[in-house]
């Protein structure tokens, strides 16, 4: 997208909000917040200041999505496999100042719109094939608003396979470095690690222990070989894990597996977590097959409660029409095979792959009632909130803009009660959701949903309204002191839906529903620092791979920074 | 003199980046590596029938106009029509893309590309069952059993085998012994005569071939004793192969899109591949032809959902092929001005479509002189992407490369892409 001007001329004044701001221990105190240009400052008396008055309503830190599929090939190749979800989905220019559409996979500018009409500001993208990632930032620079980045899917790379194998962490260290500069990324993905090679032999892997074909290490190596090197490098944010096994009967076994293998990883300094694991709710399922399927959740939340290393994201589930897609390849074909419904692969050389399969959660279907149930249970059974955050792992449980519905379900026992009995019986039976009392509060909505994710990503100036941090602010109309969550779920699903207004950096962008502005956000990238020694051995081995193996050759594989509008590198000195 | 390695073909859909070029004083004067067709290519930018000035139509001729003028009769032309087509986009950047489907959104307009009379059936049936794909480097490294269907790439694609398929090195086949390649045609084509094995399909019955193979492999055996003019026994030695090699990945063209059955026959050959999967890996890829047809699909696809055929009418996007595609909007006569963009339809339409284009008010902007440049209103000269702009393009693979800028292009020349910004600005203006 062109349009980029848009800095805030005046300074800004929001008066009489009901401010949450839990990482500065702010909860529910009606005070006025300062703002010039793009940060959030302290108090000022300036008569030119534009003027605010929240009455009562509640302002919050604009959200900051850890996890959402939003730009890029697999997200492209969904959209172009359903366009009979574009043409009921569609949205007029007029309506959005420009047109396009989608439910589960909305066309960018729609996208970045329906965020901020939320209240969202940052959202991550977490998957990106390194080959495929100028797309990922074409798409991302096309997305206007909301500041971005995405992660490069790591876990299946052949480079890095091999350097596990030789035991060269230091090399591997070089490598992510280089790769995080090569192409902009942000974060270390790693999605069915080992699992998504084999599916280029349309095999899959299974066991934490067993061996890559080919490449001599262990999905477990794999986790930890990175996880190791993530915090020795201090990167921003952990290692993210998409687990083994993800959506089959019984999984939950491996995902308390794959959280133990790394409690004895000593994590980067500041930060007690070396692991998130994405969309747990697709891994929290215990039985032998689908007869005997039901929620594994309780375990996982209780590991969760006794240990400090891991953060998760829920992954939840609504029901309704979408698109699943993943780099998870095998269990794409699974799906196909589950459904019956069409189906992409897209395998991607030396890297990683993909599939992408239409899905239809049901109510009435018994799998997806417990899905439903198992997302809101992991929620609400782990104890602290700084631990599990708020996700559909858009759009593979459903799309984004169900956040609002599901915080209801998370703010209201009653509300829960009310679908539990909607849904298929087995949601009430085979899980503890009906038996689950706690309600959260505005506090521990707005850490599940900023706070804490923007923490989780090292985005040290988001998710807080402290002096310093980026002006980037919600106002819903919810009103704290009258508005009782639990019992009018109703006004808390329309509250969130559409903010009264959308602050990013320092200028209302939204208000009730309609986009005022629209700034192109920044894209984050790292940009880590190695000795000159090992990037030099490092960079003869890409170049080897690069000759022999690479289709393209390794200058047309860089991403220069010229191709991020609004490049913004985050220093990382190991 | 210098020469600039790496360079990005910008001819066929292969987007080869190994090109080396020699410039001598602002002028390309050497390649290395590339295929007869590249090189042709890239020795464009010295062509003779290349546009020199901006053109408008006046009193039936041609005459010189500044690039303004010629501008701003342009965003008269589509301004006052009631629909109008922005059609091609294929050979130019995707940034070039982006401003055009902005033109037609605010001129509420057809925004359709070449892939309408391509590989259009590909995307239909895409569109129904999907696709089992991948990039080309999964093929060069792993496949052992290589199928080109309807496709005759050692003339079209010309290093298609040798970069990509049957005769590239990968980590796990060394070369061209390690793989067999099977060619499946109407006719014996360049291609089938370097083949292991070549099947000779009669003229449209692909769809029947296809279906016999998905029965073959299913249940082992056939009723028939011939289909498509192919005995049994080869049908089902082709079953057995197709189910016992380890890697296999079959390349189709228009041999197969354009035939009877259309969008049928990719449905068959794409449930053919993909339901192999229950045995070994099997992926399929369309041979894209314009370097940048992948791009625009892409770029449309993200910006409206869908990825040709954009019909901004009624204000949001619409699409409907058949309905909203150029050659049947000209056959209907229902489009009333165009702009046409790096293609050349009045060439590849069917004459009663180009007729319809002579007739309204057209707008062609390309590098080059072509018959639809002739028989244009207003001819608008463009720099050559991939040799005198950068851009970016996606290869048939979906994987995305940044051509670069080598010379520079001949004064007045402009990019597509800031050509089509100055439109769009005088367009907002009235």
């Amino acid at each position: 997208m062109r349009e980029m001007s848009v800095t805030s001329k005046s300074s800004l004044i929001i008066n009489n909000g009901i401010i949450y701001d839990p990482l500065n221990n702010v909860l529910g105190e009606k005070a006025s917040l300062y703002i010039k240009k793009d940060k959030i400052v302290d108090e000022f008396r300036e008569n030119g200041a534009k003027v605010i008055d929240a009455q009562g309503m509640l302002v919050i830190p604009g959200g900051v999505d850890i996890h959402t599929h939003i730009a890029g090939s697999k997200v492209n190749t969904g959209r172009m496999l359903r366009p009979e979800e574009h043409r009921v989905s569609f949205v007029p220019k007029g309506v959005m100042p420009k047109s396009g559409g989608g439910y589960s996979t909305p066309t960018t500018y729609i996208c970045g719109y329906r965020y901020a009409i939320m209240g969202y500001t940052t959202a991550f993208e977490p998957a990106t094939p390194p080959l495929k990632t100028r797309h990922t930032h074409e798409e991302l620079n096309d997305t206007p608003i909301i500041d971005k980045a995405c992660f490069p899917l790591l876990g299946n790379n052949w480079i890095i396979m091999n350097y596990l194998k030789d035991g060269e962490t230091e090399k591997l260290k070089g490598y992510i470095a280089w790769i995080m500069r090569a192409i902009k990324g942000y974060a270390i993905k790693i999605v069915a690690p080992g699992s998504t090679e084999a599916w280029s032999w349309a095999k899959g892997v299974s066991s934490l222990d067993e061996e890559v074909p080919h490449f001599g290490v262990s999905p477990k190596e794999i986790i930890r070989g990175l996880a190791e090197a993530n915090e020795n490098l201090k990167l921003p944010h952990t290692v993210h894990l998409h687990t083994l096994n993800l959506g089959r009967p019984g999984n939950y076994e491996t995902a308390i597996e794959t959280m133990r293998i790394l409690e004895d990883v000593k994590p980067a300094r500041g930060r007690k977590r070396v692991l998130h694991i994405t969309h747990i709710q697709f891994n929290s399922y215990s039985g032998t097959s689908w007869k005997d399927f039901g929620s594994g959740a309780a375990d996982i939340a209780n590991y969760l409660n006794s240990h400090q290393h891991v953060s998760i994201d829920m992954g939840q589930v609504v029901f309704g029409n979408t698109t699943t897609m993943t780099a998870d390849g095998e269990w794409q074909y699974r799906l196909r095979k589950l459904t019956g419904f069409k189906w992409v692969n897209g395998d991607v050389e030396l890297e990683t792959g993909m599939g992408v399969v239409p899905y239809i959660f049901s109510r009435k279907n018994f799998v997806n009632a417990i899905q439903w149930a198992v997302g809101l249970e992991l929620a609400l059974l782990t104890k602290d909130p700084w631990q599990v955050y708020l996700t559909t792992d858009h759009p593979n449980g459903g799309p984004f803009t169900a956040y609002p519905t599901i915080i209801s379900w998370l703010m209201s026992k009653k509300a829960r009660l009310e679908m539990l009995k909607k849904v298929h019986q087995a949601a009430s039976g085979r899980t503890t959701l009906p038996d689950v009392d706690r309600e959260l509060d505005f506090g521990e909505i707005t850490t599940i949903s900023r706070a804490a994710t923007a923490k989780a990503l090292g985005l040290k100036n988001k998710g807080h309204l402290g002096i310093g941090a980026d002006a980037d602010i919600a106002i819903y109309p919810i009103y704290p002191e009258k508005d009782d969550a639990a019992t009018e779920p109703k006004k808390v699903i329309k509250g969130f839906s559409k903010t009264a207004y959308t602050i990013k950096d320092g200028t209302v962008i939204a208000a009730k529903g309609k986009i005022i502005e629209q700034p192109l956000g920044k894209t984050y990238w790292i940009d880590i620092e190695m000795p000159d020694s090992i990037m030099k051995e490092t960079y003869s081995d890409v170049k080897e791979s690069f000759d022999k193996y690479y289709t393209v050759n390794l200058s047309n594989y860089l991403i220069g920074d010229g191709e991020l509008p609004k490049s913004s590198p985050i220093k990382v000195s190991s | 003199m210098k020469i600039v390695n790496d360079v990005i073909c910008s001819f066929c859909g292969c987007l080869c980046d190994d090109i080396e070029v020699t410039i001598d004083n602002n002028r390309i004067t050497k390649t290395k590596k590339t295929c007869a067709l590249g090189k042709a290519r890239l020795l464009t930018a010295e062509d003779t029938e290349r546009l020199g000035k901006p053109l408008v139509r006046e009193q039936g001729r041609l005459i010189d106009a500044t690039l303004d003028q010629a501008i701003k009769n342009s965003a008269e032309i589509l301004s006052n029509a009631r629909l109008p087509l922005l059609y091609g986009w294929s050979t130019t950047s995707c940034e070039a893309q982006k401003i055009g489907l902005e033109i037609a959104e605010e001129i509420g307009g057809i925004f359709d590309n070449t892939t309408s009379v391509c590989h259009g059936p590909t995307t239909l049936a895409f569109h129904e069952v999907g696709m089992s794909a991948c990039t080309l480097g999964e093929v060069k490294n792993r496949a052992d059993l290589i199928i080109y269907w309807g496709s005759n790439p050692l003339e079209a694609h010309p290093r298609h085998l040798s970069r990509y398929t049957h005769l590239s090195k990968g980590l796990f086949r060394k070369s061209s012994k390690d793989r067999k390649l099977i060619v499946v045609d109407a006719r014996e084509t360049k291609t089938a005569k370097v083949a292991t094995r070549f099947l000779k399909v009669k003229p449209n019955s692909d769809y029947e071939l296809l279906s016999a193979l998905r029965i073959a492999i299913k249940t082992g055996d056939l009723d028939q004793k011939t289909v498509a003019g192919i005995p049994k026994e080869r049908i089902l030695e082709l079953a057995e192969l197709m189910k016992n090699a380890e890697y296999g990945a079959l390349f189709f063209g228009l041999g197969l899109t354009m035939s009877r059955g259309k969008h049928r026959n990719i449905d068959a050959a794409v449930c053919l591949t993909s339901d192999l999967n229950d045995h070994t890996k099997w992926i399929i890829m369309p041979m894209r032809g314009h370097y940048n047809v992948t791009g625009v699909n892409a770029v449309s696809t993200w910006t409206t959902g869908f990825p040709f055929g954009v019909d901004f009418s009624r204000g949001y996007p619409r699409y409907n092929p058949g309905e909203t595609t150029a050659v049947e909007l000209l056959l209907r006569e229902e489009v009333d001005a165009a702009l046409i963009v790096a293609s050349d339809p009045v060439s590849n339409f069917p004459i009663k479509a180009a007729e319809h284009l002579a007739r309204i008010p057209m707008i062609a902007i390309d590098p080059h002189r072509t018959p639809t440049t002739e028989i244009a209103d207003i001819v608008i000269p463009s720099a050559i992407v991939g040799i005198e702009v950068e851009g970016t393009a996606y290869r048939m693979d979906r994987v995305p490369l940044r051509l670069k800028k080598i010379v520079e292009p001949p004064a007045g020349c402009l990019p597509d892409e800031e050509i089509l910004l100055k439109m769009l600005k005088v367009i907002r203006k009235s």
